[in-house]
């Protein structure tokens, strides 16, 4: 299959948790056309679906009636994807490194979403202005990662 | 939409959970729900088999954190099998190896219930 290397396209999703499966569905797509072989493929809509997860639990906190939309991005070997909310702001930086036993230990799993996002991610930044909240999910094609 | 479902039957000593389709932050609450009961029912010895399952998300992974402490309190203990790769990716990322018994096999896990 021939590779499209320009994407340009948004959605706008209702922010519940049954968005999650349409979310997945729509950068999935996206990033099949753009060349990522099946493992990227998973890291990159895993890593998307945490960013609206938190959108959906803690930007609007679980109202349905908000949206939130997701952009995706690609030019040349860069993949990006971009959620935007207008909700409640978020500070990546209070959150602190996930220590698992801890988390087991006092039954909470908070944070690993945040964790996982920049493991699987080349970037990924949170931007908060005018009331409107972005992250910004960066994924690089590599020669070697091509499908 | 992507759906969920977890069979649970009898094993010997043990409970074996088998879970199919998507774990995310959608479906949890099911995979919750299903704990709990077994929990309800003094059930402590759970291999879980994740051969069904396509894929998992944090919402997914909080899960088995939030019964681990209990069950073991309880002498029994939470066994993971089967996992496919990109699903044992995510709980490898999260260090969960060190936390909690991760086999290829469900019988192994088994195994290891009917030995205690």
């Amino acid at each position: 299959m021939k590779r499209i290397d320009k994407i340009e396209d948004s959605k706008t999703f209702r922010s519940t948790t049954t968005a999650l499966s349409e979310v997945r569905e729509f950068v999935n797509r996206y990033a099949v056309e753009f060349g990522f072989g099946d493992k990227d493929v998973s890291e990159i809509i895993l890593a998307v679906d945490e960013a609206c997860t938190n959108v959906i639990k803690h930007a609007y906190k679980g109202n349905p009636d908000a949206e939130f939309l997701v952009r995706v991005l690609g030019s040349g070997m860069e993949f990006q994807i971009v959620v935007r909310d207008w909700g409640d702001s978020f500070k990546p930086e209070e959150v602190p490194v996930p220590n698992i036993r801890d988390r087991a230990r006092k039954h909470k799993a908070g944070g690993l979403g945040i964790y996982l996002m920049r493991r699987l991610m080349d970037t990924v930044e949170y931007r908060d202005k005018d009331k409107v909240n972005e992250v910004r999910l960066v994924r690089y094609l590599r020669n070697d990662q091509r499908s | 939409m992507n759906e969920f479902k977890v069979l649970t039957r009898d094993s010997g000593n043990a409970v074996v959970m088998e879970l199919h389709g998507f774990l995310d932050a959608h479906t949890a609450p099911d995979l919750e729900k299903s704990f709990s009961d077994l929990i309800g029912r003094g059930k402590y010895n759970i291999v879980v088999n994740f051969n069904g399952l396509s894929y998992i998300s944090s919402a997914g992974l909080g899960v088995f954190m939030a019964y681990i402490d209990e069950v073991r309190n309880n002498h029994g203990d939470i066994k993971l099998t089967n996992m496919q790769q990109k699903v044992f990716n995510v709980f490898d990322l999260l260090g969960f190896p060190f936390l909690y018994e991760i086999y290829p096999d469900q019988d192994e896990a088994l195994k290891k219930f009917d030995s205690k």
